[in-house]
């Protein structure tokens, strides 16, 4: 029973890290970029739309402030990439790598100037209503992640493998050159992606709130969802969602069952062992190296 | 414009091209010797810690400036060691063994990990290293025998031949301590960059097929250039372990190793002059700022209420150098230098960044 418990806490957690991996696998997929700010773009999601619900800031009804927050971020991640990100188009990837690093501070700086450093909590109609059924304990706000999180990655991976959009992102992604050739606009479906991937970090972070309180360094659980994205293998969006259910269920069952700080060090050791055996992750798209 | 008139082969691999730029270094060294007679502790202490940070910028630039490959997890080598001398300093190890014993072991951690780690390319070694360093974060904290846990540790205070080079007793013993071993360091790197195994390494961070295609074993090239980043690293640390005194695994944190990736890609990235500027305007900059705080304060704007304003600066002239000056300050005068050398002929597109257009080994 307990375990079944750790297991449904667990799987709750590994949607909020997957959510957060298929906001970098969605940029990996249209650019073969790694944005390391996206969880500081997850904690600026969550705190706008508490700066927009909570009855103490603006006080809009839950449902409105979390779409306005979406479209707040849209607008600032496509901003971000379309003001800072397109400046280094065309240079190595590491120079990205760098570049969000940054970005990801300034985040975290903005963030913490305008709603301060102490934990915050975000209203939800859903807190602390819980489910029992047989000794086992759901709350409601897991059930609405394991949800949210299920039809968010259909509907992106549908977007990605359907869509005219979807198709010339990942055209843009394998050859840049050959993408403008056939007449993809390359840049501004980078734009649109990190965009979208702004919305997606926004859903995360809500999703977060609704499970504690955030405070501006919520966003190295990005380095966790990281993990999860490389375990699935950066580029596949349900190998992000199953890294991170993966993460989010061993981690609490290595707490409780394995010694000390192993809880702790799980997620790496699990993706160290992942990138040493299957150096592309679970999901491998790499099958061969061209010269 | 100065011309230089080869009758040899030799002068080509020559450490440097001619007398001129061999006397500007031996100033340059000779002011560094003479600088404890020069200003006052504060400054000296300053000038310490930027030779300790240059020490470190070297060993991560052999990694991502030389060879090519990014490291997010370099401060688990500074904490290494820095553990690793302190430990064997309080086993009763002399100074002398230990720290190039740390350096070894430092060394030899690395390209152990390298060994996996080489097989992945580009953006998942920088995961891994970022791996290694959660873990290595989290052993420091379970070795509490070695490393005094959560609590920290006290670095043994150095002597040798019994004269003492304690930080804080003989902080000019200690500056010349730390002088001379970035000065060896220095001499090293940049011999080893005229070697073939240095040859090697940039031929592996331009092209792996093409290095491969010239014989070069390329996994081998990328396991032991990682090592020697680790080991000069792991030396750096043990100095910096000195250089604080008591330390716990907090002074090893993530931002240190972006800090460190800031040294190498402001200072400049594939010069070893690179490490050094950058080390010293991450260094000046938070003295700089402080500077700027309290003469603001006298001015009427109190900053002092922002926190991570510090943070916030660096970040904004990464995202400034990245963009605008990708080959660091190092590359910024060498623009400006040439400029002046060949003073009427310099055009604008001679420094002309190449771009690439990506293309992806994914299948789907």
């Amino acid at each position: 029973m307990e375990l079944l418990q750790l297991i449904i806490g667990g799987l709750a957690n590994g949607c909020i890290y997957g959510l957060v991996a298929l906001g970098f696998v969605m940029i990996y997929k249209s650019s073969e970029g790694v944005n390391f700010a996206q969880g500081d773009m997850m904690m600026l999601g969550a705190f706008i739309a508490l700066g927009l619900g909570n009855s103490d800031q603006m006080g809009l009804p839950f449902a409105v402030a979390v779409v306005l927050a979406m479209i707040l971020m849209f607008g600032i991640s496509w901003g971000v990439e379309r003001v800072v990100v397109r400046q280094i188009f065309g240079q190595p990837q590491f120079a990205l790598v760098i570049l969000t690093i940054a970005l990801g501070f300034i985040f975290r700086f903005v963030a913490g100037s305008i709603w301060g450093y102490t934990p915050l909590v975000l209203e939800t109609p859903f807190a602390g209503q819980n489910m029992r059924t047989g000794g086992i304990v759901i709350s409601l706000s897991d059930l609405v992640t394991i949800g949210v999180t299920l039809v968010l990655t259909v509907a992106l991976w549908s977007f990605f493998a359907f869509t005219r959009i979807g198709l010339a992102a990942q055209a843009a992604s394998q050859n840049q050159m050959a993408a403008y050739i056939v007449g993809v606009p390359v840049m501004r479906v980078n734009s649109l992606i990190w965009g979208l991937s702004g919305a997606v970090a926004t859903v995360a972070g809500v999703l977060y709130a609704t499970r504690g309180a955030i405070d501006p360094n919520i966003g190295l659980l990005g380095i966790k969802a990281f993990a999860a994205a490389v375990i699935g293998g950066l580029g596949s969006l349900p190998g992000a969602l199953i890294g991170g259910l993966v993460i989010g269920v061993i981690e609490p069952i290595a707490g409780r069952y394995a010694p000390g700080e192993l809880a702790k060090m799980s997620p790496y050791i699990i993706m160290l062992i992942v990138l040493v055996t299957r150096p592309g992750g679970l999901f491998s798209q790499i099958h061969m190296k061209k010269v | 414009m100065r011309v230089v008139f080869k009758t040899s082969y030799d002068p080509d691999i020559d450490l440097h091209e001619h007398g001129h730029s061999r006397a500007k270094i031996a100033i340059l060294l000779a002011v560094m010797v003479a600088l404890p007679f020069l200003v006052n502790d504060y400054y000296l202490a300053e000038a310490a810690n930027t030779l300790i940070w240059s020490l470190a910028g070297m060993g991560l630039m052999v990694a991502v400036g030389h060879t090519g490959q990014v490291s997010l997890g370099h401060a688990a080598f500074l904490a290494i060691g820095a553990y690793a001398d302190s430990a064997l300093m309080s086993a009763g190890a002399p100074f002398w063994v230990s720290f190039p014993l740390a350096g070894l072991i430092t060394g030899i951690f690395g390209a152990l990990i390298a060994i996996p780690a080489v097989r992945m390319s580009g953006i998942y070694l920088a995961i891994a290293t970022l791996a290694v360093f959660v873990i290595v974060e989290e052993l420091v904290i379970i070795l509490e025998p070695i490393t005094g846990g959560v609590g920290g540790i006290m670095a043994p205070s150095i002597t040798f031949f019994g004269l003492s080079f304690d930080r804080y007793g003989a902080l000019e013993n200690f500056y010349w301590l730390c002088l001379a071993v970035v000065a060896l360091v220095t001499w090293g790197y940049a011999n080893l960059l005229r070697s073939p195994t240095g040859r090697s390494f940039l031929a592996v961070r331009d092209s792996e097929v093409s290095a491969r295609a010239l014989g070069i074993n390329v996994t081998r090239t990328r396991a032991l250039a990682f090592g020697l980043s680790s080991g000069v690293t792991g030396l750096a640390g043990a100095l910096m372990g000195h250089y604080i005194g008591f330390f716990n695994y907090e002074l090893f944190s993530i931002f240190v190793s972006i800090n460190l990736l800031l040294v190498v890609t402001i200072g400049g990235l594939g010069f070893i002059q690179g490490a050094f500027l950058g080390a010293f305007l991450i260094t000046a900059v938070p003295q700089i700022i402080a500077i700027m705080r309290d003469n603001l304060v006298s001015v009427g704007i109190d900053l002092s209420g922002v926190p991570g304003l510090d943070t916030m600066i660096f970040s904004l002239i990464l995202v400034g150098f990245i963009i605008y000056e990708p080959t660091g300050l190092y590359g910024r005068w060498l623009k400006i230098r040439t400029w002046f050398e060949i003073f009427p002929l310099a055009r604008r597109d001679m420094f002309r960044r190449q771009k690439s257009y990506l293309k992806t080994e994914r299948m789907r």
